[in-house]
C-alpha cells in the first residue's frame, strides 16, 4: 500500500463561527464572511495570506463573493463538494489535499446556511413536474428528506428490531450535551423520554425529536500545512485522515433499489478512511456523526466499524452516546438536532474543540475524534488529531 | 402555494417507456438485451454488463411490501390535505431486487388515505393497479 500523501500533513490553526438562530438578520453571504473573518482571527492569519477555498457545491455565497468581502489574496485552489450534507467532511479533505501538495498554504473552509424559514426548505420548493429520479418517488407522498429516511428507518426495525427507545437514545444523549453548551439552541431545554414518547409524528417511525434543527447560522475552518502549524496561537489539530463515499448504486436519500439499501455510503467513506489511520474504531473515544435524523447514527455506527450490521440501535443502550463516560460520547456539542444545524458543519468545529480540550463536554481522552459527513448521500468523513 | 400535486414528467428520455406501460396498464421493467438484467430506476445503461440495448418487460405486477411510512404535516399543501397516508415501498414477487415506491389502497379508485395506514404490515402481498392523476397515470397497490 503506498503511503497516505495527506495523513498529518494538514492542520486546522483556526475556527470561528456566528450565532445560531431563526431569521437571523444578516444575508447568507455576510454570515458567511463573518464566521470566516473570526476563523482567521483565532488562527491569527491575515486574509491576504488566503491561497485557497473549499465549500460545498450548495453554499450561496461563491469564491469570488467571499475573496472581494474578505479581501483575500491570489486564490491559487478552489473546489466544491456536492450533495449537501455529505460536503462537510469533503471539504477538509480537499483542503487537506491542497496543503499536502503544494497546491495551496492557508485554505478557507466553510458552510453558511439561512435554513430556519419555511420558505427556504428545499422540499418545499419542486415544481410540480419531477424529471429526475424522484420521479418514482414524490408523485406518491414521498415528499421531504425526513419521509426519505423514515422510509430505510421502519425497515431497519422490521429487520433487526430496532425501537423508537434506541432512536430516543440518541435524541436525549444529544440534547443533554446541548443542555451544557451556552452557544446550543437547545441550551436549557431538557428533553426527557417521556416528551419524545409522546411527541407528533412528522414520519412514523420518525417524531418531532427525530429531525435535526432549522437554522441560519454560518462556520468556518482555516487549514494550514502541518509543519507551520505550530506557528499559530492555537493548539493544532491535525487532519489524520479523510475520504469520501459513494456505495455501489447508491441513489440519493432514496436508496431503495440496491441490493443492500440498509448498507449506506458510510460503508465505502469508512473503508478509505481507516486504510491509511493509525487508529481503528476501537481507538476512537468520541465521535461527531452526522444527524439529520436520529437513525442515521445506528446506521453510521455500523458503517465506520462501531458495531457490527443491526447492532447500531442496540449500541446506544445504557448512555453509550453520553459524554462523559458513554462508550463512544458523540455530538459533544449537540449536533444537529440540538446545538444548530449547519449542514454538519458544526460537528467539525466541535471535532476540532475536542482535540484543543475546548469542548463544553469535554472527553479528556481522547486522542483523536471521528467527523462523519451525511450517511443516506454521497458522503465524507475525517479523523481528526491531537 | 397552489395545491398540486407532484407528478412525473413522463416524457423524460430514459424513462418515458415505463410511464407509457402505465399508461396501458402494465408495470413495465427495463430488462438488458445484452445480459438478461433487470434495473430500476430506469437508466441508460446497464451496471452489469455495460450494454445500452434494453427491452421492457411486463412483470407479474404482484410484489410483497419492503417498508412503510405515514407521512404527517408539514407537507405541499395537496398532500397536507391527505395526511396522514400510506407511503410503501414494494419488492417484485419475481425479483425482489425490483422495488417500487407507492400507496397502498382500500379501493382500486379510491384516494391514497382511504386504509387506515397502521394497518399496512410489512411482508404482506399486494398486486399493482394503474390510478390516472391529471393527466399521467401512476401505479399503485392493493391487497393481494
Amino acid at each position: 500500500m503506498p503511503p497516505s500523501v495527506i495523513k498529518d500533513r494538514a492542520a486546522i490553526v483556526g475556527i470561528g463561527q456566528t450565532a445560531f438562530g431563526k431569521g437571523l438578520p444578516d444575508s447568507e453571504l455576510s454570515l458567511a464572511c463573518q464566521a470566516m473573518r473570526a476563523a482567521l482571527e483565532d488562527a491569527a492569519i491575515k486574509p491576504e495570506a488566503v491561497d485557497g477555498l473549499a465549500s460545498y457545491t450548495m453554499e450561496g455565497g461563491r469564491e469570488v463573493n467571499v475573496a472581494r468581502n474578505l479581501g483575500l489574496g491570489e486564490i491559487t485552489f478552489f473546489s466544491q463538494v456536492g450533495y449537501g450534507g455529505g460536503a462537510g467532511g469533503g471539504t477538509i479533505t480537499h483542503a487537506a489535499m491542497a496543503v499536502a501538495t503544494g497546491q495551496a498554504d492557508v485554505v478557507l473552509t466553510w458552510r453558511a446556511r439561512k435554513r430556519a424559514a419555511r420558505a427556504s426548505r428545499p422540499w418545499s420548493q419542486q415544481s410540480k413536474y419531477v424529471d429526475d429520479e424522484w420521479m418514482f418517488s414524490r408523485p406518491f407522498g414521498l415528499l421531504r428528506p425526513v419521509d426519505e429516511i423514515a422510509m430505510l428507518t421502519r425497515r431497519y426495525m422490521h429487520q433487526y428490531g430496532a425501537t423508537r427507545d434506541h432512536l430516543a437514545n440518541v435524541a436525549i444523549a444529544f440534547r443533554k450535551h446541548a443542555n451544557n453548551n451556552p452557544d446550543a439552541t437547545m441550551y436549557g431545554k431538557e428533553l426527557t423520554r417521556d416528551d419524545y414518547m409522546n411527541a407528533r409524528w412528522i414520519s412514523e417511525p420518525l417524531c418531532l425529536y427525530d429531525n435535526c434543527l432549522e437554522t441560519d447560522g454560518a462556520l468556518a475552518a482555516v487549514i494550514v500545512p502541518a509543519d507551520r502549524a505550530k506557528d499559530f496561537p492555537q493548539p493544532p489539530v491535525y487532519i489524520h485522515a479523510g475520504a469520501q463515499g459513494i456505495g455501489r448504486e447508491l441513489q440519493t436519500m432514496t436508496n431503495y433499489f440496491s441490493e443492500d439499501p440498509l448498507r449506506g455510503p458510510s460503508w465505502a467513506t469508512a473503508k478509505k478512511l481507516w486504510q491509511y489511520s493509525d487508529f481503528k474504531p476501537a481507538d476512537v473515544k468520541v465521535a461527531q456523526i452526522y444527524d439529520a435524523f436520529s437513525p442515521l447514527i445506528p446506521l453510521s455506527l455500523e458503517g465506520y466499524g462501531f458495531c457490527g450490521r443491526g447492532e447500531g440501535a442496540a449500541f446506544t443502550d445504557n448512555g453509550a452516546l453520553e459524554a462523559p463516560h458513554g462508550r463512544l460520547p458523540t455530538n459533544t456539542s449537540g449536533g444537529g438536532m440540538s446545538e444548530a444545524y449547519v449542514h454538519g458543519f458544526n460537528l467539525i468545529l466541535e471535532g476540532v474543540r475536542q482535540m484543543r480540550g475546548t469542548s463544553t463536554n469535554q472527553i479528556a481522552d481522547a486522542e483523536c475524534c471521528l467527523v462523519t459527513s451525511g450517511e443516506g448521500v454521497p458522503t465524507s468523513a475525517i479523523l481528526l488529531r491531537k | 402555494m397552489e395545491a398540486t400535486y407532484l407528478l412525473p414528467d413522463v416524457e423524460a428520455q430514459d424513462t418515458a417507456p415505463f410511464w407509457e406501460g402505465c399508461a396501458r396498464g402494465e408495470l413495465l421493467v427495463q430488462t438488458c438485451s445484452n445480459c438478461g438484467h433487470r434495473r430500476f430506476p430506469p437508466r441508460p445503461m446497464c451496471p452489469v454488463c455495460r450494454s445500452i440495448e434494453a427491452t421492457w418487460e411486463p412483470t407479474s405486477g404482484r410484489g410483497r411490501v419492503w417498508s412503510v411510512i405515514i407521512p404527517h404535516p408539514p407537507l405541499l399543501p395537496a398532500y397536507a390535505d391527505l395526511a396522514p397516508y400510506n407511503v410503501i415501498v414494494v419488492e417484485l414477487e419475481e425479483d425482489p431486487m425490483i422495488r417500487f415506491v407507492g400507496n397502498l389502497l382500500a379501493t382500486e379508485d379510491g384516494p391514497i388515505n382511504e386504509l387506515d395506514p397502521s394497518t399496512v404490515e410489512i411482508g404482506e402481498p399486494v398486486r399493482v393497479v394503474f390510478q390516472k392523476v391529471e393527466d399521467v397515470v401512476l401505479p399503485r397497490w392493493v391487497r393481494a
